[in-house]
């Protein structure tokens, strides 16, 4: 399908091709973030983190017409200020569910499984009754729109750029308070060994609810960046969760290092694949090859050495 | 409404004639409905829920789940025309009641509804499904126990029943016209074939890409794509396109796809006021969800816009959102589930019954004149005759209508040499 062009036009294609690869790990790391760090740390398999997602981006949308009524001039910056109040948001009510609900499911995975799926049917319809079944335009300001011309032929979207810069703040972020903080010490603890954690004097119960509430508020930051390239409605959460659940698990559950590098496997294979064959057969092939590399290693790509 | 046209005079006219024909009537209580309307034995000979003053009929859509999205227009639209024609003195003098059932976007269950509304509700009618797949789903059940549907979506042809007819067009009547005007008016040569990965898309480009190369001369097309639904990520194709470079965008992508691709082809910095892009998948409706400058310039092919001026549609739009809300929007297939009540009380009323039977019957030909798309009819085939129009998406979320054909474009669900 390449004949017939000029290098200068398959120069132009493969660099933006690059980017739009970046850009699709960039949104697979954003979307995995926080199931990651519940499944990983928590081992809570949260069906409804989709949902969290889709909170982030009503909170986006609502911030949006605060500004458009009430400070209209400054209605260039609203979406920093949204991601801030995603965050929050999604966390007090992912805190606010494991204090109801996931606590009580510890010991019993699979019910966890049953409980958040329930959740997430709920908050559909919570949000269906709220915002309407329709979808809701989230407006943003000119500066987030179309794309950077770095030369003539070859121009990057910039929502793609905030998204990398954003998936980069949080991605340290995250680095830094589980590995190089003291509360990301106690986070391993009660990981490697909850018992001893205990005994230990850190109360396990606290750390468990602030994880779930960070896996969550991540999912909302998520949800609010998404607002720039997808769609917002009660059930557009679902449209994020296949891919979510691949990489994480594709990564191996308990590793952040292994969730960054199966994103990065799965977006290169992806949008290559969609270069230069069809968006289905992609999707096809690289499901295939995920499902053949997790036969050979079922614990998928990254392990913790963790003594059960 | 064709006799509204003329208001106030003929609304004093017709509350006044209710009022002559009530005063007789009260007075020779107990049998009131003898004197306004025929009586129930003689127009229901089949068991349906028909009494001497009111008729059941279902509204079967998804109110929860995926489709809502889509559906709620379906169910406003089909509301308020009933609210409209029991306003207006009911269909052969008997006022409409509504049992509204939620397909909840899962087809086995659109089917099971249907039974019930069918079987244990014996509604006359029912206005409702949206997908293909729900219609699928429920036909069977249609025809096994001899119900009426009237199904307000576009979709993909290659179907046809007596328990069913179709308000919305089939496929040749959206693509064919369109790709003729674009190549007649834009020289459009090579188009770029997109699509959500499911029947009604795939079947559309299939016709697209005949009509392309066999009846355009000298147009060819140059890729043809298709993403799993609920994709979200379209920046590769974009690349391809972008590769390409065809004359025309052909895109028939939906659901939160249709948000995505939109979104993502703007901030590729695709100018769709110099790219043409021609689609048959967003109304109004899906614009809301995208964003009206992301989809400034592009071009829809559809046959009804809300912003379309005539007299009929003029008083349609301030109803719907009257009753709705002002801000609603109103797509293609909302303006098409509108015309569902209408045409089944013309054609129950030259039919003079509402067994299904009759109905079915009487169904070729039936005219409705006050349709806001304009004139339309039933054709032999239980499609409508309707025109095809071309739409240019506007910042504001509307479109300005660029092109409408001069006739009606005869549906043609079997189209020979396209399949």
């Amino acid at each position: 399908m390449l004949a017939g062009y000029s290098l200068g036009e398959l120069g132009s294609i493969m660099a933006m091709q690059g980017f739009a690869g970046l850009i699709l790990f960039s949104v697979f790391v954003l979307m995995a973030l926080g199931l990651a760090v519940i499944f990983g740390q928590m081992g809570v398999i949260n069906m409804a983190h989709g949902e969290f997602m889709i909170l982030g981006a009503y909170v986006t949308f609502l911030t949006s017409k605060l500004f458009t009524t009430y400070l209209p001039q400054a209605f260039g910056v609203y979406f920093f200020v949204a991601v801030v109040l995603a965050f929050i948001v999604a966390g007090a009510l992912g805190m606010l569910v494991e204090w109801a609900l996931i606590r009580r499911l510890y010991k019993r995975p699979l019910d966890t499984l049953l409980a958040t799926w329930g959740l997430s049917l709920i908050l559909q319809q919570v949000y269906r009754s709220i915002f309407g079944a329709r979808e809701v335009g989230v407006d943003q300001p000119d500066w987030m729109m179309g794309a950077m011309n770095i030369t003539n032929s070859i121009q990057i979207p910039i929502n793609g750029l905030i998204v990398m810069v954003l998936t980069t703040f949080i991605a340290i972020g995250v680095y830094l308070l589980i590995f190089r903080m003291g509360w990301g010490k106690q986070v391993r603890a009660v990981m490697a060994n909850r018992a001893m954690a205990g005994a230990v004097g850190i109360d396990t119960e606290r750390v468990d609810r602030i994880t779930f509430g960070l896996g969550c508020g991540i999912a909302g930051i998520a949800g609010s960046a998404f607002t720039m390239i997808g769609s917002t409605s009660p059930t557009a959460g679902q449209l994020y969760i296949v891919d979510t659940f691949l990489i994480v698990v594709f990564g191996g559950a308990a590793s952040l290092a292994g969730t960054i590098a199966s994103a990065f496997a799965i977006s290169q294979a992806r949008s290559t694949l969609e270069f230069f064959l069809s968006g289905s057969m992609a999707q096809v092939i690289v499901l295939l090859a995920v499902i053949a590399i997790l036969m050979i290693r079922p614990q998928g790509l990254f392990v913790l050495k963790v003594r059960r | 409404m064709s006799d509204d046209a003329h208001a106030p005079h003929s609304l004093f006219r017709r509350r006044l004639m209710q009022g002559l024909v009530a005063l007789p009537a009260a007075a020779m209580l107990p049998r009131a409905a003898w004197a306004a309307s025929p009586a129930t034995a003689a127009v229901n000979t089949t068991g349906l829920a028909v009494t001497d003053d009111t008729v059941t009929v279902g509204i079967l859509h998804s109110i929860t789940g995926t489709m809502a999205i889509s559906e709620t227009g379906s169910v406003e639209a089909e509301k308020l025309a009933i609210a409209q024609i029991n306003e207006s003195g009911g269909v052969l003098g008997r006022q409409i009641k509504i049992i509204q059932e939620d397909g909840a976007s899962d087809w086995p269950n659109f089917a099971e509804k249907a039974k019930k509304l069918l079987a244990s509700d014996h509604c006359a009618a029912v206005f409702g499904c949206w997908t293909s797949a729900s219609r699928k789903a429920v036909l069977p059940v249609f025809e096994q126990y001899n119900g009426m549907l009237y199904y307000p979506t576009f979709y993909e042809g290659l179907e046809q029943s007596k328990n069913v007819i179709y308000t919305g067009q089939e496929a040749t009547q959206q693509i064919l016209a369109g790709l003729d005007w674009v190549n007649r008016t834009k020289g459009s040569k090579s188009f770029y074939l997109l699509g959500s990965d499911y029947i009604w898309p795939r079947t559309s480009n299939k016709i697209a890409r005949k009509h392309i190369e066999a009846h355009l001369t000298g147009c060819k097309v140059v890729g043809e794509d298709y993403f799993p639904l609920g994709h979200t990520q379209f920046n590769s194709v974009i690349n391809k396109i972008k590769l390409t470079k065809p004359d025309v965008i052909y895109a028939i992508i939906v659901g939160g796809s249709n948000v995505a691709f939109y979104k993502q082809l703007n901030a590729a910095g695709i100018d769709l006021s110099k790219q043409t892009l021609l689609t048959i998948s967003v109304t109004e409706d899906e614009i809301v969800g995208i964003g009206g400058k992301n989809i400034a310039g592009a071009f829809a092919c559809m046959k009804y816009f809300e912003s379309l001026k005539n007299p009929n549609n003029e008083k349609f739009v301030p109803a719907f959102q009257k009753m709705w809300g002002a801000n609603t929007v109103i797509g293609d297939v909302t303006q098409a589930a509108y015309l569902g009540p209408w045409l089944w009380k013309l054609t129950a009323e030259k039919a003079g019954s509402f067994d299904i039977d009759k109905i079915v019957a009487a169904s070729p030909g039936i005219e409705f004149k006050g349709a806001p798309e304009g004139y339309v009819r039933i054709h032999e085939n239980h499609h409508l005759w309707s025109k095809t129009r071309v739409g240019k998406a506007l910042v504001n979320g509307q479109y300005e209508v660029v092109y409408e054909t001069s006739d009606l474009v005869q549906p043609n669900p079997f189209p020979k040499g396209y399949q």
